[in-house]
């Protein structure tokens, strides 16, 4: 089903009564070419450009609850691509150029909003590496601007300069970074994934892996076994449970990730704000709510909720760098399941077992990355070959010594 | 979270540094491992949703490493061993 301004109009006149489901609920078939384990942001825009761009048929999503419930629907929807390193940077940058085309290119109103994101200096020292990353961006194709005290304060007049720790010096910005409606984005990909025949199977959870002589035959589910030639796992925080099936050990840890909501507010902060000495980041929705969050608890979680000291943490650090913040309620809390790699970075990549593909490792940034992640594990699974940005996303990295170690840290900061 | 600190008593979990996975003990004699074992012991994890035994170090108390026992998907937290017991009833210590 599509939208328009004229269908719009019509079902107005006509009592709503021709709309109809987004996408088919199909019982799953006895074999696929292509298995995407996951209907979440990554898996959906993975099928989406397999059958789209990639030309393949047979597909299916298998989601072990309903489409869009796991990360995708509990980030806080930043866009951006101000990465430093050579790995991750050209990789996001394609992400970014696939967000701007987004909506046209899937006929839905994902609400991108590049309304810029600016990350806060407050050293000379951290001025001397905003300089060198907003370098590399540009060299890389991307936009970086680096902002005076003076034309931050005409940004954000309300900021804390002054804080004794840690006074506001400049920043980063990245004018083309900002946020996206992000459970509209599983939506548009899921729509255009089914428009394009991928079955999207939903309470299919996956329960086993059948292998045999090093080769996947299929997937044991909770509806039954279902055969394919070739299976992507792409499951975020769920990567070493999945990938147990196959007997594999990832060089990952799940923990938990708090994000946060005010009441609704007049607009008050247009763009997208980092705090990283203070572990605060912030936006603030179309609807008012300031979203915002900082660091991982820290432990192994699968809880999908975290604890209060956090909490704590998390707002602090938003009081030191707004203090009218504080006048603001807490109107919802939540915690999302990330896969922490050792190094902070991805994996894409194929499996010592033939034709098994993985996809995950993305830390607390896979939604930025969901488009070129899609696109990039459809070139893997469709070519065999991995796409040209996501070439340094290989399991074998930490065996040879190329770690993407971005923010120097993965799940612990010791493992470098 | 409270951690039963063996003899601390209870004790705030804000209070500790975690490391991850206990089996972090068992590592590798240096001069004999190979590179992939040292590679698996490194960055490889079971990761498991459940029970998981887990490295504590309680920096703002006396400083001693435990072991916990932590249900990953509750975060109820089952049993609290002194890391250097566990170590040696492990035959690590001589």
């Amino acid at each position: 089903m599509r939208y328009s301004g004229f269908r719009i109009l019509k079902e107005a006149l006509t009592g709503h009564k021709g709309w109809t489901p987004q996408w088919r609920d199909p019982a799953p078939q006895a074999s696929y070419d292509y298995i995407i384990v996951g209907g979440g942001g990554h898996g959906l825009a993975t099928a989406y450009y397999l059958a789209k761009e990639f030309k393949q048929a047979r597909i299916a999503v298998l989601e072990k609850g309903y489409l869009g419930g796991g990360n995708v629907g509990r980030n806080t929807t930043i866009i951006r691509s101000n990465y430093l390193l050579d790995g991750n940077e050209p990789f996001y940058e394609f992400s970014l150029k696939l967000w701007e085309g987004l909506e046209q290119d899937f006929n839905y109103n994902a609400m991108v909003s590049q309304r810029g994101i600016i990350n806060l200096i407050h050293t000379d020292a951290a001025r001397d590496a905003a300089t060198r990353r907003g370098n590399a961006m540009i060299m890389n194709g991307a936009d970086a601007e680096l902002l005076t005290k003076e034309q931050v304060k005409v940004l954000y007049p309300f900021l804390n300069f002054d804080n004794n720790r840690f006074p506001i010096k400049g920043a980063l910005m990245q004018r083309r970074g900002g946020t996206v409606r992000h459970d509209a984005v599983a939506w548009g990909y899921a729509r255009g994934a089914d428009s394009h025949g991928v079955d999207l199977i939903q309470n299919c959870e996956v329960t086993g892996m059948r292998i045999e002589n090093g080769k996947i035959l299929g997937v044991e589910t909770s509806k039954g076994f279902i055969g394919a030639k070739k299976v992507g796992v792409a499951v975020a925080g769920s990567s070493s449970k999945v990938m147990a099936h196959a007997g594999m050990r990832l060089p990952m840890e799940s923990h938990v990730l708090q994000a946060f909501v005010s009441e609704g507010l007049k607009p008050v902060i247009d763009g997208v704000m980092t705090f990283g000495a203070g572990h605060f980041y912030v936006s603030q929705s179309d609807k008012g709510g300031l979203v915002f969050g900082g660091d991982i608890d820290g432990y192994n979680s699968y809880a999908q909720r975290g604890n209060l000291p956090v909490i704590e943490d998390v707002i602090e650090g938003g009081m030191a760098l707004m203090p009218m913040i504080g006048r603001a309620r807490l109107l919802r809390a939540w915690g999302g399941i990330m896969d922490m790699s050792m190094d902070g970075s991805p994996i894409i990549d194929k499996t010592h077992i033939d034709g098994l593909y993985f996809n995950g490792g993305w830390c607390y940034g896979g939604f930025k990355a969901t488009p070129a992640s899609g696109w990039c594990f459809a070139h893997l699974l469709a070519k065999d070959e991995p796409h040209v940005t996501a070439k340094a996303y290989r399991f074998d990295r930490f065996l040879k010594g190329l770690m993407i170690d971005e923010k120097g840290q993965g799940a612990q900061p010791n493992l470098h | 979270m409270i951690i039963n600190h063996p003899i601390l008593g209870p004790r705030d979990a804000q209070e500790f540094v975690y490391l991850g996975d206990a089996s972090l003990i068992h590592r590798p004699d240096g001069m004999t491992a190979s590179i992939e074992t040292f590679h698996d012991y490194t960055y490889l994890r079971d990761n498991p949703a459940g029970l998981h035994r887990e490295l504590w170090y309680h920096e703002q108390g006396d400083r001693s490493w435990l072991v916990v026992t932590r249900n990953t998907v509750t975060h109820e937290i089952t049993s609290v061993e002194l890391a250097r017991d566990v170590a040696r009833a492990e035959g690590r210590s001589k």
